[in-house]
């Protein structure tokens, strides 16, 4: 039956992809926080922020917003995955002779489909506000990665949370922090600036070393060391999140 | 000939934390058979059909479905039978002929979209066909579900309280279905709350009760359990049912 598993897989993401595209404002309320963050920070804060880099700030604004973007799109995950368990729908699939982790994985893809979409909004307006790159065709596709990255990994974290939730607030409550956390790196200042303790956190948390990772592709400059902590983080983040969501499904549904 | 049960249910044995649910149940079930669980709430009908649906498993015992173990088979088992839970089991998103079609595509049939026009004819579901299920009635969304379920024909199929939360309409629409399902030769496990239900639908009945099957026969069977009955003349009220279904039009059966 595991021959089925991609099969399953495609027919399952067929459906949820349908549900985004039914209700197009959660993607909407996806990228409205971000934008209107770029905006706040553009004109409003932007100007006060002295980054040392010659670029305009949306410029180094950008990266950051783009997690941000991402973390909270995946609260939509949790979210339906939520609704599936709640609702006999869940019970359905599990009772039918289809591959059981395709269940799953559909929730995945779609996420992926959905916040790929919206990072393509919020970088589109980026272009609108000035944001300019002389990124090639291959540094594209490297950001790009890293961002998929990103969000498997985050999407994974969701997966834990739309398993375990016992509310549909609670399933989406997780995202949160996840939000928060690019406040407290490189994403809007330069950790230089923050005092000792908090500085040290900034440097040391895995926003930092993703958001320099992709802000220094964006600008043409080599990121050898920075990238292998992002990578670290983002494949450790991601392994740790996919065996737990595997171990909770299995011992709810086994 | 003695031909094979349908369902066999062994000394199956479920508890929740330290409550135990089902104390050790037994019973088979006839293949082409429809066979009623008959308890009240908590009794441990939707239990003992999670069990035998592969979707728990018990903590001691054996159930088996058309001779697939629920434990080391559990692919055979969801291979030939299809479950309608307590609540309706649609994606309220999609219309009804796309939640057809979802089904028809993840038990891999040929046709998926002629196996759904069939599916929404036989269950007048045609008209609504393109509207997404949040708009359905909840009959209607029972039917739906119901008609979720029937997809690919499996042997056995188990409902699980199909009826309750439904008005009387509905009722006896599901009742028909059921009643077809049996003619078509479908082994049927029923659970339900309503002895009438059980009553009108069942070809055996047992009663399951504190997770234990108290009592397992024919309809005729469980009547001579009670003293002969007295004759008495009472005069015939029609019952508010018998009312409800001639005002709004329907025949009771």
């Amino acid at each position: 039956m595991t021959s089925h598993i991609i099969g399953d897989t495609g027919t399952l993401t067929g459906r949820s992809l349908r549900h985004i595209v039914r209700s197009p404002d959660t993607i909407l309320t996806t990228v409205v926080t971000p934008i209107a963050l770029m905006l706040l920070f553009v004109f409003v804060l932007g100007g006060a922020i002295s980054t040392g880099s010659h670029g305009s700030y949306v410029d180094y604004l950008l990266p950051g917003i783009l997690l941000i973007t991402i973390a909270s799109g995946v609260a939509y995950t949790s979210y339906r995955l939520f609704l599936d368990l709640k609702g006999g729908i869940f019970e359905r699939f599990q009772s039918m002779p289809i591959a059981r982790s395709s269940v799953l994985w559909a929730h995945v893809l779609t996420s992926l489909v959905a916040n790929l979409v919206s990072i393509a909004l919020v970088t589109g307006v980026a272009l609108l506000l000035g944001f300019r790159t002389a990124a090639s065709v291959a540094a594209w596709l490297s950001i790009i990665g890293v961002l998929v990255l990103f969000t498997l990994a985050l999407t994974w974290v969701a997966v834990i949370a739309g398993l375990s939730a016992k509310t549909v607030d609670g399933a989406s409550a997780f995202s949160y922090p996840l939000i928060f956390l690019p406040f407290i790196s490189s994403a809007f200042v330069p950790t230089s600036s923050m005092p000792g303790p908090v500085a040290w956190f900034a440097e040391n948390q895995p926003v930092t070393s993703i958001v320099n990772t992709i802000r220094a592709v964006f600008a043409g400059q080599p990121v050898a060391g920075t990238l292998w902590i992002a990578l670290a983080w983002l494949v450790g983040i991601l392994l740790v999140a996919y065996v737990l969501s595997i171990r909770i499904y299995r011992r709810k549904f086994s | 000939m003695i031909t094979q049960p349908a369902i066999e249910v062994r000394d199956v044995e479920k508890s929740f934390k330290d409550v135990p649910v089902l104390r050790g149940v037994n019973f088979e079930v006839k293949a082409g058979s429809v066979f009623a669980l008959l308890g009240s709430n908590g009794a441990g009908k939707t239990t003992l059909v999670r069990i035998l649906s592969t979707l728990i498993t018990a903590d001691s015992g054996k159930a088996s479905v058309l001779g697939f173990d629920v434990l080391t088979q559990p692919l055979d088992v969801r291979g030939s039978i299809s479950l309608t839970g307590q609540f309706a089991a649609v994606d309220e998103v999609l219309t009804g002929r796309e939640n057809l079609v979802l089904v028809a595509k993840l038990r891999h049939l040929p046709n998926p979209r002629a196996l759904a026009d069939e599916l929404l004819d036989r269950f007048d579901l045609t008209d609504a066909a393109s509207r997404p299920a949040s708009t359905y009635s909840g009959g209607m969304r029972r039917r739906l579900d119901i008609a979720m379920s029937l997809i690919g024909n499996p042997p056995v199929i188990f409902l699980d309280e199909p009826t309750t939360g439904l008005d009387p309409e509905a009722r006896l629409e599901v009742w028909q279905t059921i009643r077809r399902l049996a003619e078509a030769g479908t082994t049927v496990l029923l659970t339900t709350q309503y002895l009438d239900e059980a009553e009108q639908l069942a070809d055996r009945i047992a009663i399951l009760h504190e997770g234990r099957i108290i009592q397992n026969g024919t309809l005729a069977e469980l009547k001579r359990l009670l003293p002969p009955a007295k004759v008495e003349y009472v005069e015939k009220q029609p019952s508010l049912e018998d009312v409800f279904l001639s005002l709004v039009g329907k025949e009771t059966r």
